[in-house]
């Protein structure tokens, strides 16, 4: 999919401050009814993360924490059906999984009198049933997925979207006969950051040689390109034996490039 | 600066302190860590003189101990007065005046001290650090100071031996003319460093002391730094005296016409070891006599080739073998006789001159040390350093930690001085006789603890040394292995530290840097090569046949200068020198001075570009025909015997002065004797060139590193030390030429270098090294870069490095230094580092870079930009040194070993030491084994082949070679190493499913099992390469080429591949399968649920059903929908905010679709649909899910039609349906058990346990779960604190569930029963 720059910006300054919930999702779809839903998606899941990263540390401190705690039980002592933790979330503008998370970690450290260890918060966050407390069980599992920009279940869900397009792309690959080596025999090489794809045989598209193709299932904004670039591929890029290498990461939703859009393979985006 | 000291020693303030109060100051990572401690804050303006002092009041400290080897002085600035552009020459000016000028001076006291001309050369040692100054084959050019110094001699301090030192200076100082012609058998050796000025300072030091004692203000550290330089100035090598100037004779005749004047005050100044390095009168310093063999024990009846003094080249062995050496010897011993007659008696007297003691902190000269100094035999008894004996070991630490931090922070300029010195520490040979007298009392009384000896003895010098050889383990491990046997030998380090030695023997176990010799490339002619060698490059018949001409004149010079230049009289100018110029004269009437240039850079290169043509002192060359013999097989044990035999005697320090050894030789010699300033030109243009073809070219070259690069870095590294040692050799002969018009015997004086240096800053430099060093730090390949320019610089005249570009480029040479600290890190490897600090340390020691350099230059000046954000692999983050290329450029390093093993020589006869005998046998057969020849001869035809055909020719073979014996690695990898592989695999994982074995051991097991097989590779290999290499051969070379070329190409192609592949083959084979054997292993040790691919994986690569077209919705579309639901369902939930039944029937359609199909599924996605959809399921159950029915509305009238056509029942059952026909995995039903979910049932007001029911019978029905398995999901269900209402109903429905399935009764009442017990329970309740 297409998408000028000034497209999204429209739709990141919309983004500003509003809740990763459904119903945000909802309103984003009614203002912006020509993108898919994914699309949509995946800007508000980036746009809320470069928010939580700015705001990540003072949900983190002593008192916060503290805080969030107690109004936490308060709230489950008045009552415990109502969605208190997701409440809560929306009332200190943080994301619903995270407060949950941060909740749980310091309700378990209640109970077990010791740090938990990230892989069980991190189990408990995927199966709630595991959760010692029915209460707060019922509570975790309605931030989680009504978290609509982290969490399990997204976690789960941009995976699954990164496997497909993939897929995708091997077809398209093929398609085109060209030959490439995917990322599995590159990591059996020993590589240790591997795009998905290279090329063997570089190919030139729109005047720009490419030799390797990263398929990401996110949108492709200019800080989160520019990070994978730093990642992942510079490194990689220097290994090439080749001066003029030219990357090409796609995104699944679409990038813009000073609103000029590239179009390759079929309305998939690449860089430069 | 002893202020300093003092308190680190008083222990009122740690080492640590110190260094961190140091880098504060002087170190370029300032401004880390920023708590000084207080005592040393209101020092904080002697930082910069601090390390100078701290390496002068070592070497001072130890200077009585110290008799074996060199000194080994670093360079420091003479003086702060210095700073401010005071240079050597200026101090000659201050001579000029007279030490009264100076005390007006600022500095007075320094500049005194640099002006005075009072010297104590008297001793011999001094002397001969003058005599030393001349050699033919030196570079720098001596300068002695002798006129100044006769004109100002001033009475009062006016020793006679001063004058007579310098006059025997001047005498043999090496002249301009000297320079030109150059003596063939002089030797190169280590001049003096400034001659009589060194000893002269230093002395004059203790005269104006004694003078001005008033002036008291040479208490400490000011008047301390000066002293470094006149040390400095005497690391002069033994020099090789040839026969023709007997110095020594005069400094006899000196000593006894010039009696010292006022002798008890002179010979105090001259008891304490006068601030210099160096006291020793008759130690290693004597020019003529074999004055090692005074200190170490050497026994005297070796070899002459083992007694030579150090500092000699083969041609001054090859000269005293000649002849000259009995007589020089002979007289040489008399006089030394003489000489220590008079010492001795001279000590003796100033001992009893109360005055000198008292005054200064030095050691007192005690005749116990001229007896042991003089007498031969007695050094034998080498004192058995103990540990027990050591005293004041606090202060030792504290100054071992000190200077340990001091070489590891890179404040001392040159590292490997201070290692060697320290390794001097470790093998000194005290008497045993000192070990009783103790004149401790004569310090003992001070107060002031820098002042105290603390190193009087052998037993503390060791104590100190094995500290900081601790402190200095990680450089050491990286020394060559034979470095690392003798210090893992030696019975000092073991007793003394025992965890220190544990540690040396290991890195000596495990190290593989063997260094030896390489073959040196047999002297050949360029060949004619027709792209530039052709008529069409010439303007003329005449000019090409006059360049043939000149070819053919230029390979018979070289052939006489080869067969002839080692025999004794016979002089390159005498015999050479017309014949070159009249060559010249052909060639600038031709103008052919370019061809010409470029012959004779090619021909450099050819000849000399082998470690034996560049190296100095790690072994002379061995002899060609011995090497025809013996093969080069055999050539390093050859070597080893040789060093055994010559090495330990010619300790020579590690800071040789620069100079050209072997084949270099006919080149400079030529460019002297021809004399043509067209030639030069034209040959530093070309120079120029080819160093900026070559500085550039490795990089481009420089490849990726891709898992099977393994040969290829191998290469690699071979083309890097190529093209390094190129650079090496045509830098320096650039450096030679650009720096030769400027050459001065002497330093000039301050108004010349004054002027000189106006006028010279306006010339541009041929080459601009700044910019290629700031390039070379930019792009990262500074380990390249540098080590040529600093063989460039080396060659410095004494103006140059005062001239603003030159003084840009060394301040950035400095400032890398100071940067590159050692350490292991992704930047640089240790060994890259290694060999760029070696280098420029050795730089700043040599003789014509300022000794203000060092310590004086504001090392923050110029921004140095470290560029860390490349992630290219530059050439600086390749570990592409070696020992053997770090010992092949810095030859000298290997006097850290001489210097081990000579004391191995003399303690071990009497410590029972580890000295292996040789017994030299008779060789079986002077005629080696037939295929040593053979293949000696086989080399020599191929060479001969290659020789006579276009140079395209070979570059096909050997590309053919290479690329075939790559592939064949490649292709032996990607076969059977796969194949071994696989099975070794299989073999795991029937052993892994066997027992929970140690992994290690397993692993071992396998590949031991392996190897065998392994071996195949070999013969493999040999075949691919029979195959490939030919075919080709065959298809590059052009058709024209003769068959019996084309036959004899493919042969040499084939071998070259085969021993290349072979080679790395044999070498590697075991440890590529075992580490290809590993890393599968380990993959699969980290896949979960190893034991069971055969099954889980299958099932889970299902593929989709025939005829699938992949249309069905991608997961993640159908998670992100299902997830939807279920946060209605979860809720919170909008106003009126419902299901649509129809769109969620339809959802759980399209869920089937896409789980049928598998080709966008992964596992992840599946597992994520199971648990949401047994969720999902949960909800249903629990009637959460708020379902809008659309046309139909609920139809709560009657139960049973509810039961029947409710749209939840259809819901639940197409679940049932997907989670049994559609999922390819387990899905976690066991879910709906949890206590989360059965609280959904529980929270509901109107508990709809019909739908729960019939969920647990419809598990059973589609087989998904079994009864028992339910049962005791609900059994455990009952464990949790539910409400007791709830704990009823839950027994009640678990109850008839399980009566239901038990009785098997028919399946139509059961739900009607189920209900009625229900209804019970709920009424009563």
């Amino acid at each position: 999919m297409k998408l000028s720059k000034a497209q999204y910006d429209e739709i990141a300054q919309f983004l500003g401050q509003v809740q990763p919930t459904r119903q945000s999702l909802r309103k984003l779809k009614q203002k912006f009814p020509s993108q898919s839903q994914s699309t949509l998606l995946s800007i508000f899941s980036q746009e809320y993360q470069k928010q939580v990263k700015r705001t990540h540390a003072k949900h983190h401190t002593a008192e916060a924490v503290e805080t969030y705690y107690q109004r936490y039980l308060n709230g489950v002592m008045k009552n415990a059906a109502a969605p208190v933790l997701l409440e809560l979330a929306n009332e200190v503008n943080f994301a619903p999984s995270l407060m949950a998370r941060i909740v749980l970690e310091r309700f378990l450290q209640e109970q077990e009198q010791a740090i938990p260890s990230k892989t069980l918060i991190n189990s408990m966050l995927r199966d709630p049933s595991q959760i010692p407390d029915g209460v707060l069980a019922n509570q975790v599992y309605q931030c989680t997925v009504n978290d609509c920009c982290y969490g399990p279940l997204v976690d789960c869900i941009k995976h699954a979207i990164g496997h497909e397009h993939e897929v995708l792309l091997r077809e398209m690959l093929l398609e085109k006969n060209l030959s490439f080596i995917a990322e599995d025999q590159l990591r059996a090489k020993g590589y240790d950051k591997t795009p998905d794809f290279i090329l063997e045989v570089p190919v030139a598209v729109e005047g720009h040689i490419i030799h390797w193709i990263e398929s990401k299932a996110s949108f492709g904004d200019e800080s989160s390109h520019q990070a994978y670039l730093q990642d992942q591929f510079w490194s990689y890029w220097n290994r090439q034996d080749t001066k003029d290498t030219k990357d090409c990461t796609r995104y699944k939703n679409g990038r813009y490039k000073n609103g000029i859009e590239d179009e390759l393979y079929g309305g998939i985006q690449r860089r430069r | 600066m002893a202020a300093v000291l003092e308190l680190l020693l008083r222990e009122e303030v740690a080492a640590s302190a110190v260094v961190r109060w140091l880098r504060q100051g002087s170190g370029p990572r300032a401004a880390e860590e920023n708590h000084i401690h207080e005592k040393l804050v209101s020092l904080s303006l002697l930082q910069k003189d601090f390390v100078p002092f701290l390496l002068n009041f070592l070497r001072e400290q130890t200077s009585q101990i110290l008799t074996n080897g060199p000194s080994t002085p670093a360079k420091t600035p003479n003086s702060k007065a210095h700073g401010n552009q005071r240079t050597g020459s200026e101090r000659r000016a201050g001579h000029a005046t007279g030490s009264n000028n100076s005390r007006v001076q600022l500095f007075s006291e320094r500049t005194s001290v640099t002006s005075c001309t009072t010297d104590t050369s008297f001793s011999p040692a001094a002397a001969s650090s003058g005599s030393s100054s001349f050699s033919g084959s030196n570079l720098s050019s001596p300068c002695s100071d002798f006129p100044s110094m006769v004109s100002t001699s001033s009475p009062s301090f006016g020793y006679s031996p001063v004058l007579n030192h310098s006059e025997k200076r001047s005498s043999q100082k090496a002249s301009l003319g000297s320079f030109l012609t150059p003596m063939p058998e002089a030797p190169p050796v280590r001049r003096g460093r400034r001659k009589g000025n060194s000893s002269v300072s230093a002395s004059g030091r203790q005269v104006v002391r004694d003078l001005g004692r008033s002036l008291a203000e040479d208490e400490d550290g000011k008047s301390e730094s000066t002293s470094w330089s006149a040390g400095r100035r005497k690391q002069s090598e033994v020099p090789l005296v040839s026969a023709r100037s007997p110095p020594s004779q005069l400094n006899l005749n000196n000593l006894e016409e010039f009696p010292p004047m006022g002798a008890a005050s002179g010979w105090t100044n001259k008891s304490k070891p006068s601030r210099r390095i160096n006291p020793t009168p008759v130690s290693a310093e004597r020019p003529l006599s074999k004055p090692k063999m005074c200190f170490t024990s050497t026994p005297v009846s070796q070899s002459p080739a083992a007694r030579f003094p150090s500092g000699t080249s083969l041609e001054a062995f090859t000269a005293i073998q000649e002849g000259n050496l009995t007589s020089v010897v002979g007289s040489n011993l008399q006089e030394e006789r003489e000489m220590l007659k008079k010492e001795r008696c001279k000590l003796l007297h100033q001992a009893s001159s109360p005055a000198g003691l008292s005054l200064d902190p030095g050691t007192p000269m005690k005749p116990s040390y001229a007896r042991s100094a003089s007498l031969p035999a007695e050094s034998h008894l080498v004192t058995c350093a103990d540990p027990a004996k050591v005293s004041c070991k606090k202060q030792l630490e504290c100054l071992a930690q000190l200077y340990s931090s001091c070489i590891a922070e890179n404040l001392v300029p040159n590292i490997f001085l201070e290692l060697f010195f320290v390794l001097q520490l470790l093998t000194s040979k005290g008497t045993s006789a000192e070990d009783g007298e103790s004149d401790l009392e004569v310090n003992e009384g001070s107060e002031d603890a820098s002042r105290k000896q603390h190193f009087r003895n052998v037993h503390n010098c060791v104590y100190f040394a094995v500290q900081v050889l601790d402190y200095q383990y990680e450089i050491i491990s990286h020394l060559e292995k034979g470095t690392l046997k003798l210090l893992a030998e030696n019975e000092r380090i073991a007793s003394f530290s025992p965890t220190l030695h544990e540690k040396l023997r290991q890195a000596y176990e495990s190290s593989t840097a063997k260094v030896s010799l390489l073959l040196p490339c047999s002297v050949q002619s360029v060949s004619f090569q027709p792209e530039t060698d052709n008529r069409s490059n010439f303007p003329s018949d005449r000019a090409f046949h006059i360049f043939k001409k000149q070819r053919d004149i230029f390979y018979e010079l070289l052939r006489e200068w080869e067969d002839n230049h080692e025999k004794t009289g016979w002089d390159f100018e005498r015999v050479l020198g017309n014949k070159i110029r009249a060559m010249m004269a052909h060639l600038s009437a031709t103008c052919n001075h370019s061809h010409f240039a470029r012959l004779f850079q090619k021909q450099l290169i050819q000849m000399c570009k082998g470690p034996i043509g560049g190296g100095t002192s790690w072994g002379d060359t061995p002899d060609q025909d011995v090497l025809n013999m013996l093969g080069s097989d055999n050539l390093s044990r050859l070597k080893r015997l040789q060093e055994r035999f010559v090495v330990p005697q010619s300790i020579r320090g590690p800071c040789p002065s620069p100079s050209f050894t072997g084949c270099q030789q006919f080149f400079r010699d030529f460019i002297l004797s021809a004399g043509s300033y067209q030639f030069n030109q034209h040959l530093v243009d070309s120079l120029c060139l080819k160093i900026l073809e070559l500085d550039g070219l490795t990089l481009i070259e420089h490849e990726h590193s891709d898992g099977e690069a393994d040969m290829d870095e191998q290469d690699e590294k071979k083309r890097f030390t190529v093209v390094l040692l190129s650079l090496r050799l045509l830098a320096k002969f650039l450096g030679f030429l650009v720096f030769l018009p400027y050459r001065t015997v002497e330093q000039p004086t301050r108004d010349l270098l004054e002027s000189a240096v106006a006028l010279r800053n306006r010339t541009q430099p041929v080459l601009d090294v700044l910019k290629l060093l700031r390039q070379s730090v930019r792009d990262r390949h500074a380990i390249l870069t540098i080590p040529w320019i600093v063989e460039f610089l080396s060659l410095v005249d004494h103006i140059a490095p005062f001239l603003d570009y030159y003084r840009k480029v060394f301040c950035l040479l400095l400032q890398i230094y100071r940067l590159m600290v050692l350490s292991e890190d992704k930047e640089m490897s240790f060994l890259n580092k290694l060999l760029i600090l070696a280098v420029l340390g050795w730089l700043f020691q040599v003789p014509s870079v300022p000794e203000e350099l060092f310590f004086t230059t504001d090392v923050r000046k110029e921004g140095l930009m470290m560029d860390t954000v490349t992630s290219t692999r530059a050439l600086d983050s390749v570990p592409l040194v070696d020992q053997q290329l770090l010992y092949t450029c810095c030859p000298y390093l290997g006097e850290l070993r001489k210097l081990l093993a000579s004391f191995v020589a003399g303690s071990g006869a009497k410590n029972g030491g580890f000295v292996r005998k040789i017994t030299p046998t008779a060789a079986e057969s002077l005629a080696p084994k037939p295929s040593v020849t053979q293949r000696k001869l086989q080399a020599e035809l191929e060479q001969a082949f290659f020789h006579n055909q276009p140079p395209s020719l070979r570059r096909t073979v050997e590309f053919v070679a290479e690329r075939v014996g790559s592939n064949c690695v490649k292709h032996i990898k990607a076969t059977l190493v796969a194949e071994l592989v696989q099975r070794a695999e299989v073999m795991l994982q029937d052993k892994m499913k066997e027992e929970d074995a140690n992994h290690d051991k397993l692993l071992e097991e396998v590949c031991a099992h392996l190897y065998e097989e392994g071996a195949q590779a070999l013969v493999r290999g040999r075949e691919f390469c029979k195959k490939k290499g030919p075919e080709a051969v065959r298809v590059l070379l052009p058709d024209e080429t003769s068959a019996a070329v084309l036959n004899s190409a493919e042969e040499i192609a084939m071998e070259l591949a085969t021993e290349k592949a072979c080679g790395w083959l044999s070498a590697n084979i075991a440890a590529l399968i075992k580490r290809e054997v590993k890393a599968t292993f380990n993959r699969m040790l980290k896949v979960p649920g190893l034991p069971l691919p055969s099954e889980d994986a299958l099932e889970l690569r299902r593929d989709c059903p025939p005829g699938c077209q992949h249309h069905a919705p991608f997961p993640s579309q159908i998670i992100n929908e299902i997830k939807d639901v279920l946060c209605i369902a979860v809720g919170p939930r909008d106003e009126g905010e419902v299901i649509d039944y129809v769109w969620l029937e339809c959802l759980l359609g399209r869920l089937s679709q896409t789980l049928r199909c598998r080709k966008f599924m992964c596992p992840t996605s599946e597992q994520q649909l199971a648990k949401c959809t047994v969720e999902l399921a949960s909800l249903l159950v629990s009637d959460r899910v708020p379902l809008r029915l659309g046309l139909k509305p609920p139809e709560k009238s009657s139960e049973r039609l509810r039961v029947k056509n409710s749209p939840t029942y259809c819901l639940l059952k197409q679940l049932l349906s997907v989670w049994k026909e559609d999922f390819g995995m387990p899905v976690p039903l066991q879910l709906m058990f949890s206590r989360k979910n059965i609280a959904y049932v529980a929270e509901v007001k109107q508990r709809e346990w019909d739908l729960f029911l019939f969920m647990l019978r419809g598990l059973v029905e589609y087989d998904l779960m079994g009864i028992s398995e339910i049962e005791s999901c609900l059994h455990s269900l009952k464990e949790l604190p539910w409400p007791s209402d709830f704990l009823k109903e839950l027994e009640m429905l678990s109850r008839v569930f399980i009566s239901e399935h038990n009785l098997e009764e028919p399946r139509t009442n059961p739900c009607e029963l189920a209900r009625q017990s229900l209804g019970t329970v709920t009424a009563q309740s």
